[in-house]
């Protein structure tokens, strides 16, 4: 299969969540992964977009987000960057202490790194924050 | 699609009967009116069936951690019935099993409460 790099500029509303899954589903099943990652991929999107347009823009109508999705013949490679202030990863409350578990919200990191098999979180230039994650195609058995 | 919500009683137990997806939007704000309408009217012991929740997103987790905690502010409970394989996978991942009483039978759950 040849490789296949997409890219999207979307506006920061949660309409573009959507767009940005949508755009990820379908190179997802070009790959043929099966329905449990296509839902673990499809979830660590939505989790990332809604961090981008909610937290990073700030739903900013001059802000935008950047998402790249790179199809490779073993692996999907998605990069989701926002024009917001950026933020340091390592002052997020741990959401698996005891005393964060009631906590509302802090969890979406959580769940991407949980179902893709890289993440990796970056400041963005000239502004922003960035996401990496990769889920690579299972090996035939 | 959002989710729908249907509440019936079984002795005095509430159960809330979810179908569709508890996502960041009108899915988690329904789902929170809902528990706020009823732990207001007094209902404290409250088991929600999540058999037909196809989706739960993180935000839809966070409106059930605050249902629960707002039943418990009451002096009442929050119990979780029927949960799907990927929701149950959430629960483990997020620990929240430590928080919630999880439930596969809905007789052996509304005794629970007693």
């Amino acid at each position: 299969m040849e490789p296949r790099k997409v890219e999207l500029l979307l506006d920061s509303t949660l309409d573009s969540v959507d767009t940005a899954e949508e755009a990820v589903m379908r190179e997802a099943q070009e790959l043929r992964f099966d329905e449990d990652d296509q839902h673990r991929i499809g979830m660590s999107v939505r989790e990332c977009m809604v961090n981008a347009v909610v937290h990073g823009n700030r739903y900013n109508a001059r802000k935008k987000v950047h998402v790249t999705i790179v199809r490779g013949a073993d692996r999907l490679e998605i990069v989701i960057g926002d024009e917001g202030e950026g933020f340091d990863m390592n002052a997020l409350p741990d959401p698996l202490a005891n005393e964060n578990l009631l906590r509302h919200s802090g969890r979406g990191l959580l769940l991407i790194q949980a179902f893709m098999d890289e993440f990796e979180m970056r400041a963005r230039e000239p502004k922003g924050a960035e996401v990496k994650m990769v889920k690579y195609v299972p090996k035939a058995s | 699609m959002s989710v729908k919500l249907t509440t019936r009683q079984v002795g005095d137990v509430t159960v809330v009967d979810a179908v569709g997806r508890i996502t960041l939007g009108e899915g988690a704000s329904t789902f929170r009116e809902k528990v706020r309408e009823l732990a207001g009217g007094g209902h404290k012991k409250m088991l929600l069936n999540l058999a037909e929740v196809s989706y739960i997103d993180s935000s839809g987790i966070g409106e059930m951690v605050s249902g629960f905690t707002t039943v418990a502010n009451q002096g009442g409970q929050l119990k979780l019935l029927n949960l799907t394989k990927r929701v149950k996978d959430l629960l483990q991942i997020t620990k929240l099993y430590t928080v919630f009483e999880v439930f596969d039978d809905e007789a052996a759950a509304v005794r629970s409460f007693a």
